[in-house]
């Protein structure tokens, strides 16, 4: 039946295994920033508890640790993980970016050797994209992988590379035909960052901890297999990749409607004080959150009944970073003088608020600048010319 | 849980699209816009031959049965056209109310009638107080304080009003005392107009995307074709930011509307805020179009030759229709802030285990 937005008696008794494994499972004392070494190796930890429940990635076929769940399974999921406080998911470059992408482009032999590490929480990705030269203009990269044998000796300069400074691995593009212009020429390799000619270092964010990093490749080898996808597709494999980045998963509707109600409650403790203007901003704030759970829910109804997502990744990108922007800067605006302290180290309500607020400025930046998304959609969903050069 | 929508509900939508293409020319909206009325009564007509306005009554009342849900793409096409005609009052509103209050005789003779669109009728709400009103209108319904009435044409004092959207025909009624019917009283009236409001200002949400959706493609259109600096406008990223942004206030006010018209029947808390998120942001939406697409078109689209102000200004007057800003607004802000409202991730889809508000 069309547009029935009532959960089935499955999707209700899912969500309560699930509220019942988080309730019995989810540390009580929150972990400290996985931007942090020991914060990192909390999260890590984290990662092979949910392993341990089956719930690294539900959405994945069993054979690689997943549960066969569809997507509205996969939203009821996050709703109860976010309302149940539970960690950011340090691995969420791997399940929700290269997973996918393995999906679609791995040969078996690869999917079996990544997916199922992935899902155990034993092998944590970075994405290693962006250049010093290379940023919104991605095609303008110039690291190379030279063929030498049976391996690619990769050389190059990385940075702004998520989670690099603690992970595992990374995986990212790299130009294996030098001859080759811009978007030709490039292939999608996966790389061990604890490894031979792989030098990290790990980049200070404004919060003061390193939570991005610079690679830097001086001769690193990797075997031909690390390769994904034909040598010289690599353009086509990361815009997969980026799609999925943009698209449904990253960013769980979930996590934006948990901060809409802390907002809520920040505004009923600040009301008496408050400029009366800020309530319409507490509103929009909710108001937002809920739009992107139910254009969430629409996109995985889409989705399950065979449609693909294409430029509406850029329309979503663009709309939870700056809800998520919009939501901190109201809080700030409540807390008022409060808002500048740093925290105390106890659970003083003011400590999430400025964490985040200062990652919230990032979601406008990462994963395809929103000027750039707003190229996308100007120039894919509504026929604008293409700018000039 | 599904949110597509099926192949007959896309067929009927594509269906008034043709009509209304034909009956909304620029021709047509022109003669409006000329105050010359005399299409209305011919467009009625074929809108009644579609079967539009029995969309929502039963079959016994020669309708075709179907539920709200199935009533948002036309709305959304009646938008989109830009329609003066008020179709989504009478097949909308007026006939699902009727249908609720068919243990009233007075209800249940006018049923039939109004699903035919031989009857013809004007819905005042104190959120709608100035009514569309449709050619040769022959019946009143009046949500007062706490009585829902029905009543002839001739029976109430309507004082005209003309409308920046010129197609749309207006009346401010008053009830000549003692006239009418009384088809509902006390609570019974108050819930009635309860939900007259969820599905007045649901479906006008539901234009909102439609004329919005319009605005923005001819805004591209023009983007596309007008020549600058040897190049199309719509090359510059000044003018592509401004249009993207449209289609994303756009794109994600369109789930919102959709859930909403699944709850319109409902009278909670969580009902009523989805309700008035819908509107506000819908029409935040066809606000937000209108805006751009007139500096999009620069002088032209300041001009009375081109189109653009003829879906301009029936955004600005959908706006202030089942519920302004203010209403909605304040509305939702009390239920989110006054703690009416159950907050989380598992309650977007919540039904009225909560409980009613007033």
């Amino acid at each position: 039946m069309a547009l029935n937005l009532q959960f089935t008696p499955e999707q209700r008794r899912f969500r309560t295994e699930v509220r019942e494994w988080m309730g019995a499972h989810v540390p009580k004392m929150p972990l400290k920033t996985l931007e942090s070494e020991a914060g990192f190796a909390q999260h890590r930890q984290w990662e092979r508890t949910l392993a341990s429940g089956n719930w690294g990635m539900i959405t994945w076929p069993r054979e690689f640790g997943g549960r066969g769940a569809n997507l509205i399974d996969w939203l009821i999921f996050e709703e109860e993980y976010y309302r149940a406080a539970a960690p950011l998911r340090v691995n969420q470059n791997g399940i929700f970016l290269l997973g996918p992408t393995l999906m679609e482009f791995g040969t078996p032999a690869q999917k079996a050797r990544y997916l199922p590490q992935m899902a155990a929480g034993e092998e944590i990705w970075a994405q290693a994209w962006s250049e010093p030269q290379s940023g919104s203009d991605l095609a303008a990269l110039r690291a190379t992988a030279v063929r030498e044998g049976d391996s690619y000796v990769l050389r190059g300069h990385k940075i702004w590379s998520s989670r690099a400074a603690f992970a595992d691995w990374a995986f990212g593009i790299f130009r294996t035909d030098p001859s080759a212009e811009r978007h030709r020429g490039l292939s999608f390799i996966l790389v061990p960052l604890r490894h031979p000619g792989v030098r990290v270092r790990g980049i200070r964010q404004i919060h003061g901890e390193p939570g991005f990093a610079e690679i830097f490749f001086e001769d690193a080898r990797v075997p031909l297999d690390h390769r994904l996808g034909e040598e010289g597709a690599g353009w086509q494999i990361a815009m997969a990749t980026a799609g999925f980045e943009r698209g449904l998963m990253l960013r769980s509707p979930a996590r934006f409607q948990m901060a809409a109600q802390r907002l809520v409650q920040l505004w009923r403790r600040c009301a008496d004080a408050a400029d009366p203007a800020l309530v319409g901003a507490v509103a929009q704030a909710w108001m937002d959150a809920e739009a992107y759970a139910l254009n969430t829910y629409r996109t995985a109804s889409r989705l399950m009944a065979g449609g693909t997502i294409g430029v509406e990744a850029s329309l979503n990108k663009i709309f939870w970073s700056e809800l998520d922007l919009d939501l901190h800067r109201t809080a700030m605006a409540l807390l008022g003088a409060r808002a500048e302290l740093l925290p105390r180290g106890d659970a003083s309500e003011t400590d999430d608020w400025l964490e985040g607020f200062i990652f919230s400025l990032a979601g406008p930046i990462y994963a395809g600048t929103n000027e750039i998304q707003r190229n996308l959609i100007a120039e894919r969903l509504l026929g604008l010319p293409r700018a000039q050069g | 849980m599904d949110f597509t929508f099926s192949e007959e509900q896309q067929m009927m939508a594509a269906a008034l699209r043709e009509l209304a293409t034909d009956l909304c020319s620029s021709q047509a909206l022109r003669a409006e816009f000329g105050a010359d009325h005399s299409a209305a009564e011919a467009r009625w007509q074929r809108l009644a031959e579609l079967g539009l306005f029995g969309v929502l009554a039963p079959p016994d009342a020669g309708g075709m049965g179907l539920a709200d849900a199935d009533f948002v793409l036309l709305a959304e096409e009646a938008g989109r056209a830009a329609l003066p005609e008020p179709l989504v009052e009478q097949a909308a509103l007026a006939v699902p109310l009727l249908v609720e209050l068919a243990n009233e005789p007075a209800a249940a003779q006018l049923l039939p009638r109004l699903a035919s669109g031989e009857a013809r009728v004007a819905v005042a709400h104190e959120q709608n107080p100035y009514a569309s009103v449709p050619p040769a209108l022959t019946h009143w319904l009046l949500c007062c304080t706490d009585a829902l009435i029905l009543a002839g044409a001739e029976e109430v004092e309507a004082i005209p009003g003309r409308s920046v959207d010129a197609g749309r025909r207006l009346a401010e009624p008053r009830l000549r005392p003692a006239r009418g019917r009384r088809l509902a009283d006390g609570d019974g009236a108050r819930a009635a107009a309860r939900r007259l409001l969820n599905r007045g200002a649901v479906h006008t949400a539901a234009r909102c995307l439609g004329v919005a959706e319009r605005l923005l493609e001819l805004a591209s259109a023009y983007a596309k074709e007008r020549v600058q600096f040897g190049r199309p406008i719509g090359a510059n990223q000044a003018i592509k930011h401004h249009l993207a942004s449209v289609a994303v206030k756009l794109e994600f006010a369109r789930a919102v509307v959709y859930a909403a018209v699944t709850r319109v029947d409902g009278d909670d808390a969580r009902t009523l805020a989805a309700v008035s998120h819908a509107k506000l942001a819908a029409s935040a939406a066809a606000d937000l179009a209108a805006r751009t697409a007139i500096q999009v078109h620069g002088a032209m689209g300041y001009s009375w030759e081109v189109d653009l102000h003829f879906y301009m200004k029936h955004a600005w007057a959908l706006g202030g229709s089942w519920g302004d800003h203010n209403f909605h607004a304040r509305r939702l802000q009390s239920l989110l802030c006054g703690g009416a409202l159950t907050l989380g991730p598992d309650q977007t889809f919540a039904r009225s285990a909560q409980r009613d508000v007033r």
